[in-house]
């Protein structure tokens, strides 16, 4: 049996496990039909040119697996910020864990998304917000919806600003063979609250597990939102991640994605701007190395006026690695006085390391200032050259000069620990000590 | 302390060097000067270990020691040390941060222990005031945003703290004013000792006023044309490089 057709199967019995009390019965039902006719997405579709995932359509996948195993909280602490405190919502092969979770009502919500789909008190929540700035026309993101029941759900009220950064962990413990899991997070920000998130999806050990992610993000008017994306999975793991931010007037959001491992990770990453004066920030560090694939899709729609859209991908690639960039920026004829920038710079340090990238600007308004530019070098040689003049060994020059073409993304993390630690996977993944933090 | 023999040189199969003799002694300085295109640079990276240059002939000896197959870094660990003239920048990467890698990186080479964080900011204290430089300017990036001027300075800093026993100066007058020039010759000539020696490459005779030579060699077409003392400089100065030229072409 294909495993389309078992995900097909599987929904009758899910729908009746579930029960009444599901509270979005019919945005299931309707996506199990769309997942139906589009399928998979191959290659044929101009969106996952650069991308296949028939590599990972192989394994027969377990959909529920059922996480009996407790994980040692030492296991697993690399994971987290474990150096400052934050609140945490974790989940282990798809179930949450309370023990190494630290969720809260007080103030504010950092708890479950089972929780929100089921409680009444919930449910004019689920209704205004659930499903409704994520694609349905979306293949994955239609097939997360169908199975959707597990996840982080945060509410931020208004001119509340959460006091300790939010983690929201998946881990996968390959206790149980081959996982797919579909966890979904759904978080409000109401008016002028802030929130600084930082999400995680790590194996605790190799074998195949796709995480089908959807995440839908509502950024009230005023409010500030700094999101984090840690993506330094094992080879054996694939991520396809589906995010969506509805933006309100005057809301700042940003999202910093790290992509430095796993198998394939597809980063679809979506704004909506809807008001006016709105700043979305995109920002990625891709270093990859091996035959590692990372594709990260974004979009930025401008629908209102005076609004600031600012994109900075930076990519490192060795071996036999993929990069691909799609970065589409669309702006309405209303949207006047629209500023949209986007950079994409690559450097392949190995022959056979490959990059595809791609600007699309789709621009109906006539008063506007986009600026785009992607660049594809090696390192620059007389700099490794100046490095080395001062003693400091090939290896150790080359990380330099990855940190200095990072450096733009890297100083805007705002959580001086998880920068810390971006810089320490950095240096791991380039195997070099440099003796100081950047 | 550096003996050139016949080094012949290339880049891109396109000869630069072309038979260089050059014997550097410790507790000299040496002016290297030349028209454009002479091939000053190249000689300079190709001390240094610059990969994009291929030696063809001749070797270059540093303490008796041949370093032709020796990597940069490993010259570097030796003793040489070479001011750009055009610094790169590091974005990201403090001069002080920078520089405590380097030195870190040289005693390593050495066997030694890093430096204790105490000694490293006493050392940096010391070399930067040397130099005039504030600490302000050591928590920028590495160049990035520098003056001409600026980056200069640093070069020289960089120097200071390593202590090598070969100085290169490429071109460290060029896009420096008068003001400047005096704070990087001062520094020079400050960390001048019987024991380190000196090459300074430059296009005009301005910087020899400041810092003195005792010998000066032409460069032209990649060979030493003529060498002499200070005075060969004034002469260059005073009469350009054309006669030279004709000398050689007659």
């Amino acid at each position: 049996m294909e495993f389309k057709d078992k995900l097909l199967d599987t929904y009758i019995a899910f729908e009746e496990e579930l029960g009444p009390k599901d509270s979005i019965q019919k945005l299931r039902s309707q996506a199990l039909k769309t997942f139906e006719n589009l399928g998979f997405p191959t290659k044929k579709l101009e969106a996952w040119k650069y991308t296949s995932l028939n590599s990972l359509l192989q394994n027969d996948y377990l959909l529920f697996p059922k996480s009996e195993k407790a994980v040692e909280l030492n296991q697993i602490k690399h994971a987290f910020l474990y150096e400052i405190d934050t609140y945490k919502v974790v989940f282990i092969d798809g179930v949450h864990s309370p023990f190494l979770s630290d969720t809260t009502h007080d103030g504010l919500d950092v708890c479950l998304l089972s929780a929100a789909l089921s409680k009444p008190k919930y449910k004019k929540l689920i209704d205004t917000y659930f499903g409704s700035v994520a694609d349905t026309d979306e293949s994955m993101t239609a097939l997360n919806t169908t199975y959707a029941r597990e996840g982080a759900y945060i509410y931020i009220p208004p001119s509340v600003v959460a006091e300790k950064p939010i983690e929201i962990i998946h881990l996968s413990t390959g206790d149980q063979g081959a996982v797919w899991l579909q966890p979904r997070n759904l978080i409000v920000v109401d008016t002028n609250a802030q929130v600084q998130i930082v999400e995680r999806h790590q194996s605790l050990k190799e074998h195949p597990v796709v995480t089908n992610c959807v995440t839908e993000i509502f950024a009230h008017p005023e409010a500030l939102v700094d999101y984090y994306k840690i993506q330094n999975d094992m080879d054996s793991a694939s991520l396809i991640d589906n995010t969506y931010i509805a933006q309100d007037k005057n809301s700042h959001v940003s999202v910093h994605t790290f992509s430095f491992g796993g198998k394939i990770t597809r980063n679809n990453l979506n704004f909506y701007q809807n008001g006016e004066h709105i700043n979305s920030t995109l920002k990625g560090i891709t270093l990859l190395q091996e035959k590692q694939h990372v594709d990260h899709y974004t979009l930025v729609h401008h629908a209102q006026p005076n609004c600031e859209s600012h994109q900075d991908y930076k990519g490192i690639f060795s071996d036999r690695s993929v990069g691909v960039f799609n970065g589409k920026i669309l702006v309405d004829k209303i949207a006047q006085k629209t500023n949209a920038f986007q950079q994409n710079n690559n450097i392949i340090l190995d022959d056979k390391a490959k990059v595809n990238t791609k600007p699309q600007l789709e621009i109906f308004a006539d008063d506007v200032r986009c600026s785009h530019g992607c660049t594809i070098g090696q390192l620059d040689q007389e700099a490794l050259f100046y490095l080395r003049s001062r003693g400091i060994p090939k290896k150790e020059a080359k990380a330099l000069m990855t940190y200095a073409f990072a450096n733009n993304v890297l100083e805007s993390v705002q959580i001086p620990t998880l920068k810390k630690k971006i810089n320490k996977l950095i240096a791991n993944k380039l195997g070099v000590n440099l003796g100081f933090d950047l | 302390m550096l003996t050139i023999e016949n080094l012949h040189a290339e880049i891109d199969d396109k000869g630069i060097l072309n038979g260089i003799d050059l014997d550097v002694k410790a507790g000299e300085v040496h002016a290297i000067m030349g028209p454009n295109g002479s091939g000053k640079s190249t000689l300079s990276s190709v001390i240094a270990g610059n990969e994009d240059y291929e030696i063809t002939q001749g070797s270059i000896l540093f303490g008796g020691e041949d370093i032709h197959e020796m990597s940069p870094e490993e010259r570097s660990h030796k003793g040489i040390f070479l001011s750009f003239q055009y610094p790169v920048e590091i974005p990201g990467v403090s001069v002080t941060n920078f520089i405590k890698t380097a030195l870190n990186a040289q005693r390593k080479a050495a066997g030694e222990e890093d430096m204790p964080a105490a000694a490293m900011l006493k050392k940096i204290r010391e070399k930067s005031s040397l130099l005039g430089i504030d600490s302000k300017f050591l928590s920028r990036s590495l160049n990035q945003g520098f003056s001409g001027g600026e980056k200069k300075r640093n070069e020289i800093f960089q120097m200071a703290m390593m202590e090598p026993k070969l100085a290169i100066l490429d071109e460290t007058d060029s896009g420096l004013d008068i003001d400047a020039l005096k704070i990087v010759a001062d520094g020079v000539n400050a960390l001048k000792t019987p024991n380190n020696a000196t090459i300074v490459i430059t296009h005009y005779q301005r910087l020899l006023d400041y810092i003195i030579p005792d010998f000066v060699h032409v460069l032209y077409n990649g060979k030493i044309v003529k060498s002499g003392t200070k005075e060969l400089a004034k002469e260059l100065e005073a009469k350009g490089y054309d006669w030279i030229k004709k000398e050689v072409a007659g």
